[in-house]
């Protein structure tokens, strides 16, 4: 299934920032739900073939997530999301980290910060993440960690490389 | 002077250039006729895009060739690539959930 669906993903490694819109077919509200319910969250949020499950989860300013994502093979990677604003269905902020199955943030990997941003676009949503790292190091160590979880990807065209770091 | 490839890019003009060399190898003055901005902003961006090693000059008879090191650019575009697929791949699956939860329309 492909649409013409807005995805832009910014990367600016002078800020520390990846910024990445995407358009989903269906209004803001759905749109919210998905981000922001834990039954929802599990059926998307760890990209294939890993999978997700919450553990805890309390969407409230200074609630948290507390969920794993879990390989094939049982491996399971522990991550904590701490919610600081919450604007129904139009932003919230958040900052993420590791941490393991008690919960225990891993003080030694990089946290971030993000701020997830959800606009109507016509019929469609927008949805707008603004994820900040203290520092490049964090960022390319974010980088490293996912490349260490086999999830290398392809090499592609050069064009495509300036198509979306330059959507014109 | 070693420069960041990220600082190659975060420009707009030198993302037009790299764009229109990934085409072909050009001189200088070819490269300028494509902009609006003065030749010595373009050899500036050169300038740049040549010390962070994603363009490379070569002669040819007396005229200097740009050309891009397409090596460099891979190592930008593997980087990217990480991310961006961990990205997509999630939101294909979003897109999925949408469309089983999605209300009818009224």
């Amino acid at each position: 299934m492909k649409h013409n669906l807005q995805f832009d993903f910014l990367v600016d490694k002078k800020k520390n920032t990846l910024t990445i819109k995407r358009e989903f077919l269906a209004g803001r509200e759905l749109v919210w739900d998905c981000y922001t319910k834990s039954e929802l969250l599990d059926k998307w949020f760890a990209p294939k073939p890993l999978t997700t499950k919450t553990k805890s989860m309390d969407f409230r300013e200074n609630g948290h997530w507390h969920y794993a994502m879990v390989e094939p093979n049982g491996t399971e990677y522990w991550g904590w999301t701490d919610y600081l604003k919450i604007k129904p269905i139009d932003y919230y902020t958040s900052l993420d980290a590791f941490c393991d199955a008690a919960g225990v943030i891993n003080e030694s990997l990089p946290r971030a910060e993000w701020l997830v941003t959800f606009t109507d676009k016509g019929e469609n949503a927008l949805v707008e993440t603004v994820v900040t790292y203290k520092s490049l190091s964090d960022l390319e160590a974010v980088v490293q960690m996912g490349m260490e979880q086999g999830m290398i990807a392809t090499l592609e065209k050069l064009d495509e490389l300036l198509s979306t770091i330059n959507p014109r | 002077m070693r420069r960041d490839v990220f600082q190659a890019i975060a420009d707009p003009t030198r993302r037009a250039i790299i764009a229109l060399l990934a085409i072909q190898a050009m001189t200088p003055n070819a490269i300028a006729e494509h902009f609006d901005s003065t030749r010595q902003a373009v050899s500036k961006h050169l300038k740049i895009l040549t010390e962070c090693e994603l363009v490379k000059q070569e002669h040819q008879g007396r005229e200097i060739y740009y050309q891009l090191e397409i090596e460099k650019m891979k190592e930008i575009d593997k980087w990217l690539e990480q991310f961006r697929k961990i990205w997509e791949n999630r939101f294909q699956q979003l897109d999925e959930l949408l469309a089983t939860i999605k209300k009818p329309k009224k």
